[in-house]
């Protein structure tokens, strides 16, 4: 079941006279349960596509049908409610609140729920943290945790609402190899409970753990393929950790 | 949203910034506590006038001669006899002339080997009473004394202080014009009376006396009186109009060639001046409120600035434009209401010890506690919406990205 429904998008900006043309026709479709990679050089019109997807902009032409959902005439309150509800967003520079706590971070999305009470947020958001392995660092603000740990605050955040997919852009951008291998296995561990993820990254290694390589350029997609041998980040990770424990004796 | 949620969001973002929050109130405080401040100094010598008012009798009703073009002053002592007779509510009558006169004689005083310049009332011997006046030595004259136009004079402190100095004036001579007195008394002093003018600077003699001694014509000043009780000074009033209008026939439609006035249309005139100076402080004081708004303005477009991507995170997370207004706005509107609070209680200290340690009168009325606290929240209002507004209408995308 195709969870994302993108048909003949066209996105251009009119900057002065000029226009530019960042996504110029393109076609896609997502499956719950799929683990995408989106590639590219800069300028390829991934960062506009991830903002299409995540209802973050409008794009000029085509359709979006977002679980189900036709998105076409949907105004910016509506838009809101889409992020709140299906969407969860996962960003380079975290994106945390600063001087607030995990808990509090991860309850934001439910912030903007009516639909739960003060206690059931903050369980949701106990579980979520828990999930990431983060269920002893409730209290901790950004600036008292690392940046692997940031980013699974915010991944937590991202799944609180129990969204229908994760929009992840270059997750993977501001971590070393052992924050990003804990990261991606984080990752696949959702995905392999069958959570959908979108993922935009510039690094092929990472890329190769997820299911599914798109590769963009001049705002369209240039190739679309499943991903073979996949990697597992859980098992890299401990190889990885074994061998630089090695080299540290 | 809850209004509690939003409360509760914006209330944590205010303490997050403890110092900043604090200068931006500031403003505010200072702004409702010097309005406060001012009007209940305006406030306090407004009622001290309004007191000294009262001092000058509770229950007064006074006639006086109307005043204008044609108009003659037809006042007698057969007026004080009729009211007398016919009027139900007065408990106390007396007739008044006041003339200007040299007093000359005395000895210790500033005043003694020239003359003291001041005012004499013709008055008679209820007069004390209905201006709750009490003779401090000596006595004052009797109904015998007025009728019989003897030449005894009552002095005010004032005088008698000018004129006799330490010494006791009773039973010494003064000349009044051109006839001697003999002093039987002095009177208790009794103060400013609230317009600037000095009570004690008198000198009162029996109403016949001067009618026949000192003065021109046999016209009344005034007739000054008392009512029985304070809530039938109404009635009072109606009544002497009524009787007066006869005695002099006049139809009861007719104009009056009298005023018949009681003490709080007095007190209006004299304190009318009084609220004109506090309207003015409180004006002054309105501008360094609105110069508290303008700082709220101006911290709350720079937070908005500063928090552009904590904006984007929210929005991006699912907040719609309506939430971050409000959560802007109720920002605004906590500070300047906490400001105001602050500014209330700083206000009420200050007060307090103006009255207790520099004996200012100042006076805090509820009505101007209520009134700046509802126009500190308008104003939190007022400047926070353009700031609150701002922060709605980013797009998420941008804030998401502004470093």
């Amino acid at each position: 079941m195709a969870i994302i429904e993108l048909s003949g998008i066209k996105r251009h900006y009119n900057v002065g006279e000029v226009t530019v043309r960042a996504i110029r026709g393109l076609d896609l479709s997502v499956d719950v349960g799929e683990f995408v990679a989106v590639m590219g050089p800069s300028g390829s019109g991934k960062s506009t596509l991830m903002n299409i997807l995540g209802c973050l902009d409008k794009p000029s032409e085509g359709s979006y049908v977002l679980d189900g959902l036709d998105l076409s005439s949907a105004d910016s309150d509506e838009f809101a409610t889409i992020r709140n509800r299906k969407i969860g967003f996962v960003f380079q520079g975290f994106n945390l609140l600063a001087r607030t706590t995990a808990l509090e971070n991860v309850e934001l999305p439910l912030f903007y729920n009516h639909n739960s009470s003060r206690r059931d947020q903050n369980e949701r958001a106990k579980r979520a943290l828990s999930a990431v392995g983060l269920g002893d660092r409730y209290g901790h603000t950004s600036a008292q945790l690392s940046g692997g740990q940031q980013q699974r605050v915010a991944i937590a955040r991202a799944m609180v609402n129990d969204p229908a997919f994760i929009l992840a852009d270059e997750p993977t951008g501001n971590l070393d190899t052992e924050m990003t291998l804990e990261v991606i296995s984080l990752f696949q561990e959702l995905n392999d409970a069958g959570i959908t993820i979108i993922m935009v990254t510039h690094e092929p290694e990472v890329a190769a753990y997820t299911k599914r390589i798109i590769v963009m350029r001049d705002g369209a997609i240039i190739s679309d393929r499943p991903v073979e041998n996949r990697g597992r980040a859980a098992a890299d990770l401990t190889a990885w950790k074994a061998q630089n424990a090695e080299v540290q004796v | 949203m809850t209004i509690r949620r939003i409360v509760s969001l914006a209330s944590r973002s205010i303490f997050r910034n403890k110092v900043r929050s604090f200068l931006t109130s500031l403003g505010i405080i200072i702004g409702v506590g010097s309005v406060i401040v001012m009007v209940a100094i305006g406030q306090g010598s407004q009622e001290q006038i309004r007191e000294r008012i009262a001092s000058m009798g509770t229950n007064l009703l006074m006639v006086l001669p109307a005043r204008g073009p044609n108009q003659i002053n037809r006042l007698t002592l057969d007026d004080i006899t009729t009211l007398r007779n016919e009027a139900s509510y007065l408990s106390a009558t007396s007739g008044e002339v006041r003339l200007s006169e040299n007093v000359v004689g005395g000895n210790g005083g500033t005043d003694a080997d020239t003359y003291w310049s001041t005012s004499v009332f013709g008055v008679e011997p209820d007069y004390l009473s209905i201006k709750q006046w009490n003779v401090g030595t000596g006595v004052f004259f009797t109904e015998q004394e007025d009728s019989d136009r003897s030449k005894v004079a009552v002095l005010g402190s004032t005088v008698a202080a000018k004129l006799f100095g330490t010494s006791d004036p009773v039973g010494q001579t003064v000349r009044i014009g051109t006839a001697p007195f003999i002093i039987i008394g002095v009177l208790a002093t009794k103060g400013s009376n609230g317009m600037g003018n000095d009570q004690d600077d008198v000198v009162m003699v029996p109403l016949e006396t001067a009618l026949t001694r000192l003065s021109q014509n046999r016209v009344l000043d005034s007739i000054q009186m008392s009512v029985v009780r304070e809530d039938l000074m109404g009635a009072a009033q109606t009544e002497v109009t009524a009787i007066l209008k006869q005695a002099h026939k006049i139809a009861a439609t007719g104009n009056a060639d009298f005023n018949v006035m009681n003490q709080s249309q007095i007190i209006e005139t004299a304190s009318s001046t009084a609220s004109t100076l506090t309207s003015l402080l409180a004006a002054i004081a309105g501008v360094s409120l609105l110069v508290g708004g303008i700082g709220i303005m101006n911290i709350m477009l720079v937070s908005v600035t500063e928090r552009t991507r904590e904006i984007g995170i929210r929005m991006s997370v699912g907040a719609r434009r309506r939430d971050i207004l409000m959560q802007f706005l109720t920002e605004a509107i906590i500070l300047s209401l906490t400001g105001g609070a602050i500014g209330i209680l700083m206000a009420i200290g200050i007060v307090w010890g103006m009255s207790s340690w520099a004996h200012i009168a100042a006076i805090i009325s509820p009505g101007i506690v209520v009134a700046s606290a509802g126009f500190a929240a308008i104003v939190g209002i007022f400047f926070g919406y353009y700031p609150a507004r701002k922060a709605s209408n980013l797009y998420p995308i941008d804030a998401l990205r502004y470093e």
